[in-house]
């Protein structure tokens, strides 16, 4: 194409775009990693040592991955279904479960967390609407509890359980379906041996993308939990910002880190094995 | 259809619906308190009124916050663009080993904790001897912005018929003719939307911002967040429904150039 520039060449336009990433996120990421292994004597895992001693920094972890998992299970109960059903949506309804589903995504986490502070509240919206359908019998305050927050984050993330699935969900010929029910399978066993194993790669990255956002948030667990509840996020940004801790924030921070790259690697490892015997 | 057909039917679509209020109520939620007259956040406000709007000018801190807001995602954007465009034709037209592993180098900042980054940024850029915040703020959000481009830039070019510019060439078109006349106006719905979702994500962002702040220097969503941490009134509502409104403005230019659907693509 280029006789200037051949194609085996072509990395040349791809220098700079690189050179930027390597020098100001690559290495960063790399000098923090070194410095929390390697200590005035060498190499040393002491830092991670005294971090997993302290009992303290297993209930963060475990606050960490609880409410990881729900926000995970909630926005999959959720999310399944109306990918299922954008893919069939035709007109207006298409429009309409789009436009619910992507513009969200463009409006800042701190908009959305701030509004849930509202809506939980004990005379927010949805207190007053259990209490009205008879649910509850006297307003209780959801915020600042772990409903709460599960409740904000599975808002926050299901467009990205959504999209995922959706995006293997409308490659699927609607003719398998048709062919499984001309041949007698029950509508049961045809959604378990055909929509579910050709949806799984999407599932899988749907559940990824969630569970490592819902690992890695800050703004939400601050806005809706406060101070007495921490994860591994709220822990790092606080040591940082307000305790001046550096050690037990580049613990943590690397903590998170190895646990949101062990997400995204497995999940890839997982829908490619999925994708080959399917 | 089958009666488990059809209840299964008619379970999915009230679930959709029901989505469609969760999706949408915090941000209807927001836009009713904002216009509300009251200074708790009762709902449906007793009366409406401007006054929450009316305050904001005068709120110290946040138009200079709007302004490093805006001044930062414009900048970072445009960079972004430039190296990202750059590079996503590497990609496509390259014929050199490691494009998969480039490709998901480049579209990681979006998977990897903010925070944990931002952390990392602010050590390595001290290390390199950075210290000026609004630069390093710069510098970190055309990381941030980048993978929007790359990702977006990559599916156009796919679709592109690189085999255009050689006819543009053959019909008398210099090289440098060729790329204006033929690939940039193919690219320019590629270069809208990209540019419209990555500079909202830098105007939103806050876990990499909050490393780079000072007290003369503030992002917007940083600011926002003190606010509601100092005194959380419906003013803040104001301010989040002029951004709502900004990515509804967004998402009315991408459905025209490219359409929703394309937009939901992941």
């Amino acid at each position: 194409m280029m006789r200037w520039l051949p194609r085996d060449r072509m990395l040349w336009l791809a220098a700079p775009a690189l050179l930027y990433l390597a020098f100001f996120y690559a290495m960063p990421l790399v000098y923090l990693l070194g410095r929390s292994v390697i200590g005035p004597n060498g190499p040393t895992l002491s830092l991670f040592a005294g971090f997993f001693a302290d009992d303290y920094n297993w209930r963060v972890i475990g606050n960490t991955l609880r409410i990881a998992l729900l926000v995970t299970l909630v926005s999959l109960i959720i999310g399944y279904p109306v990918a299922l059903a954008l893919a069939r949506a035709r007109g207006m309804a298409q429009v309409l479960l789009l436009t619910a589903i992507i513009l969200p995504l463009s409006v800042g986490v701190v908009v959305k967390a701030f509004a849930w502070q509202i809506v939980l509240r004990r005379d927010g919206a949805i207190a007053k609407l259990l209490v009205a359908t008879g649910i509850w019998d006297e307003p209780q305050r959801l915020l600042f509890t772990e409903p709460g927050l599960v409740i904000g984050a599975a808002n926050v993330f299901l467009p990205f359980m959504i999209l995922p699935i959706y995006s293997v969900v409308k490659l699927i010929d609607p003719r398998l379906s048709e062919a499984g029910a001309t041949l007698g399978a029950s509508p049961f066993y045809r959604f378990r041996k055909i929509i579910l194993p050709l949806t799984m790669p999407g599932l899988i990255s749907g559940m990824a993308f969630v569970f490592s956002m819902s690992v890695s948030m800050f703004v939400i667990p601050s806005l809706l939990m406060g101070d007495r509840f921490q994860t591994l996020a709220t822990l790092t940004g606080r040591s940082f910002l307000l305790m001046r801790n550096e050690a037990l924030g580049s613990a943590t921070a690397v903590v998170l880190l190895v646990l949101a790259v062990s997400i995204v690697v497995g999940s890839t490892i997982l829908s490619r094995r999925i994708g080959r015997t399917a | 259809m089958t009666a488990i057909e059809k209840l299964a039917t008619a379970l999915i679509w009230t679930i959709a619906s029901l989505a469609v209020i969760f999706l949408m109520a915090p941000l209807v939620i927001t836009v009713a308190v904002s216009f509300g007259d009251s200074t708790v956040f009762s709902l449906p406000p007793p009366g409406w009124s401007l006054r929450w709007y009316e305050r904001l000018p005068n709120t110290r801190g946040l138009a200079a916050s709007l302004w490093t807001s805006v001044q930062i995602a414009a900048l970072s954007t445009l960079l972004a663009l430039i190296l990202g465009t750059l590079c996503a034709i590497a990609l496509v037209r390259g014929t050199f080993p490691g494009r998969e592993a480039i490709t998901t180098f480049l579209i990681s900042p979006l998977m990897l904790p903010g925070l944990v980054v931002g952390i990392a940024m602010l050590q390595g850029f001290r290390a390199f001897g950075l210290r000026d915040t609004w630069t390093s703020l710069l510098v970190a959000h055309v990381v941030i912005t980048m993978p929007y481009v790359v990702r977006t830039v990559l599916a156009a070019l796919s679709l592109f018929d690189f085999t255009l510019i050689e006819a543009a060439r053959t019909l008398g078109c210099s090289y440098l003719q060729a790329i204006r006349k033929v690939l940039v106006p193919a690219l320019a719905p590629a270069f809208l939307t990209s540019g419209m979702f990555a500079f909202l994500a830098s105007m939103d962002n806050y876990p990499i911002s909050i490393f780079f702040t000072d007290a003369w220097t503030k992002t917007l969503p940083i600011q926002m967040l003190q606010l509601v941490e100092e005194r959380p009134d419906p003013m803040i509502a104001a301010v989040s429904t002029l951004l709502i409104l900004l990515a509804v403005l967004a998402m009315i230019i991408g459905d025209r150039l490219v359409g929703l659907k394309r937009l939901a693509d992941f």
